[in-house]
């Protein structure tokens, strides 16, 4: 039996998330991906923005930094670049990372510097109670989508790919021996990796939506029809390095 | 050692002095009037060993500037009117979580895209209470690119002693003004480095106060593994929402910044010994105050200036001695009525207070001062 234990804050808990949300499962295929790496808690940092799932930095016995609403990816930028031998995590939303923070992602991938983001699409505002986000499905209700969603919703993995992302993947709270192999891989990639992992929200969405219950609704996310495993992986200069480089030639060094 | 003079604009001081400072990461987002600061980092931190970093907007400026404090660096951003509404939610992250940093806001003409060009001291009140929640704030004003290099340091100094965001406004016409300038020698002035734990790992508390209600420090990465949240927290870090953790959390603060008033709020005294009518300003207002003073004193007028250079915490006791003294005190603002209800709040009916207001984009000008003065003398 993997022992979590070793890596949670005791004195955070209980948890604040819902029963049979699907944030615990990721957080645990987290957990056996820094294990699998051998990292150090000591050299880890997490960074979240605001949401349900932005609430897991506070159970990780690691430097954690539990941010303001979308920003998560420029505090973090800012801390990988002060501290470049931190393996930083960022933990987002599909609104904390898409709506409201959505072009701190843009430029984290085009700057292609070495944070592992991992995105919890859930499909909607868990958080504040419900409400659409930019990933609701078409026609599903919201709180804010009473007579049914009426936006488009996209894909975050195209996004990140098309800013320049080296490392993209995408997968699900349901299927979780690959997602830890997938967050593994991404932390191990040198430079930008965006994971964008599909989830639930149950007790919310689920509920308002009929979507079946918890088990249900994780089944369902094995038929999506979105691709799933690692989307792109290129290399590119990474950031941090190319500004030791800039320092090196400014100090007449290179 | 003496220092060595040159010629110099002001935010070309700011960007010298933040080196001489300890500065090591600037991150910013491009604004007029701020942006030679930016430029000039851009060039220098490098040399320096020093990271500079241009975000995606000045919010994104604002968190990667703390990011970097976490990391141990003294850290700095400058914007301008637009952007520095932009930072205030995550400037009041930096006040709530006690992360050192610099802020700077150039002053231009507002509200909205306004005056890029132009001067106004519109920003005031917004440097107070821009962000939400009840918050200490410390801003303080030069009025000279000498100034601007002595505060500049002031400002990194007292960030790091309270562990709180220090804010440097100015308006326009003191941040593009070139002026010769005596650059100090580093043996000059003191550096504040912010206080680090002793603590073992175990022990370490990072949001327990010490005797002076400032937390020790460790930056992330250290082995200490703590959390740093915005939301509500006790002395671990973590979150809370006990009503007594929760104000004394608040109080302290508020205190660390109470405690060191003697060291944060200044003002400068120009002529007041003899003084009828005093003359209430700051900035480039305080130079036109200045010129004015030496006319009116050649027509036998008594006139002299008190000008805040800690505009936050206000400069309350000083300003009360000042009004048992004076039959008026001019205020001269380039705004509508800003730091005039402060006076007025400090004053409490001693005497007179006239308002000279300016809110054309235009600098007020010395004529207009003596004007006002000639009128209440
Ligand atoms: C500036 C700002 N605007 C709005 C909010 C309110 N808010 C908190 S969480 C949230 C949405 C979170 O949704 P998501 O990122 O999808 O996270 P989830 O709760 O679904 O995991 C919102 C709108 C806030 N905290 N800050
Ligand atoms: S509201 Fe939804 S996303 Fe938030 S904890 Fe509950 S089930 Fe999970
Ligand atoms: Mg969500």
């Amino acid at each position: 039996m993997f022992d979590y234990e070793q890596y949670f804050r005791r004195e955070m808990m209980p948890h604040i998330w819902c029963k049979g949300c699907g944030n615990g499962v990721i957080l645990k295929a987290l957990l056996r991906a820094i294990h699998r790496l051998d990292l150090s808690k000591d050299q880890i940092a997490m960074v979240s923005g605001i949401g349900c799932s932005s609430r897991l930095t506070g159970y990780v016995d690691c430097n954690t930094l539990h941010t303001t609403h979308g920003r998560a990816l420029a505090f973090a930028t800012g801390l990988k670049l002060a501290r470049p031998e931190v393996t930083v995590i960022v933990i987002t939303g599909d609104g904390d990372g898409l709506a409201i923070g959505g072009n701190h992602l843009i430029h984290a991938a085009r700057r292609n510097i070495d944070l592992t983001c991992l995105l919890f699409n859930n499909q909607i505002y868990g958080m504040t109670g419900g409400q659409v986000s930019p990933t609701t499905p078409e026609e599903l209700f919201s709180t804010t989508s009473p007579y049914g969603n009426i936006e488009a919703h996209f894909d975050p993995c195209r996004l990140v790919e098309g800013a320049g992302g080296t490392f993209v993947a995408r997968g699900t709270a349901f299927r979780t021996i690959p997602l830890e192999k997938l967050i593994a891989e991404g932390i191990q990639h040198k430079g930008f990796s965006f994971i964008e992992i599909l989830t639930t929200c149950p007790e919310i969405h689920g509920r308002r939506n009929k979507l079946g219950t918890p088990a249900e609704m994780l089944q369902a996310l094995a038929k999506t029809t979105l691709p799933t495993g690692v989307l792109r992986k290129t290399s590119a200069p990474e950031y941090t390095e190319v500004c030791e480089g800039i320092i090196a030639r400014a100090q007449g060094r290179g | 050692m003496q220092g060595t003079v040159r010629l110099m604009q002001g935010n070309q001081a700011c960007a010298h002095a933040a080196i001489a400072a300890g500065c090591t990461f600037f991150a910013g987002y491009p604004i007029t009037p701020s942006s030679e600061i930016a430029e000039e980092l851009a060039r220098l931190l490098p040399r320096m060993g020093g990271k500079f970093i241009q975000m995606e907007d000045e919010i994104a400026a604002m968190a990667a500037c703390i990011g970097a404090s976490i990391g141990g660096h003294k850290v700095l951003t400058a914007t301008s009117g637009p952007g520095f509404s932009l930072k205030q939610e995550n400037l009041g992250f930096a006040v709530y979580t006690e992360i050192p940093c610099v802020v700077v806001n150039v002053m231009r003409g507002g509200p909205s895209t306004g005056l890029p060009t132009s001067p106004a001291q519109g920003d005031v009140m917004q440097a107070r209470w821009g962000t939400h929640g009840d918050h200490p704030m410390v801003v303080l004003a030069p009025a000279s690119v000498r100034e601007i290099y002595d505060l500049t340091i002031q400002a990194f100094n007292l960030s790091e002693l309270c562990r709180t965001p220090v804010i440097l406004l100015y308006d326009e016409v003191i941040g593009h003004m070139r002026e010769k300038t005596e650059v100090p020698d580093p043996s000059q002035f003191k550096i504040i480095d912010r206080k680090q734990s002793t603590s073992s790992p175990d022990a370490y508390l990072p949001y327990k106060g010490d005797e002076d209600d400032v937390p020790a420090f460790v930056r992330f990465g250290e082995g200490y593994r703590y959390h740093i949240t915005g939301l509500a927290h006790d002395e671990r870090g973590f979150p809370t929402q006990n009503p007594r953790v929760v104000e004394a959390k608040q109080r302290r603060l508020h205190r660390k910044v109470e405690q060191r008033r003697e060291e944060i709020v200044a003002h400068e005294a120009f002529l007041l010994d003899d003084a009828e009518i005093a003359i209430f300003a700051y900035g480039v207002t305080a130079r036109s105050a200045r010129a004015a003073i030496r006319t009116a004193r050649k027509e036998g007028i008594r006139v002299g200036l008190f000008r805040p250079i800690s505009l936050w915490p206000f400069p309350d006791l000083e300003l009360e001695k000042l009004a048992g003294q004076v039959k008026a005190i001019v205020v001269a603002e380039m705004n509508l009525g800003q730091l005039i209800y402060e006076v007025d709040r400090v004053v409490h009916g001693q005497t007179r207070i006239v308002a000279y207001q300016k809110a054309s984009g235009e600098p007020v000008h010395p004529e207009e001062i003596l004007t006002a003065v000639r009128e209440h003398r």
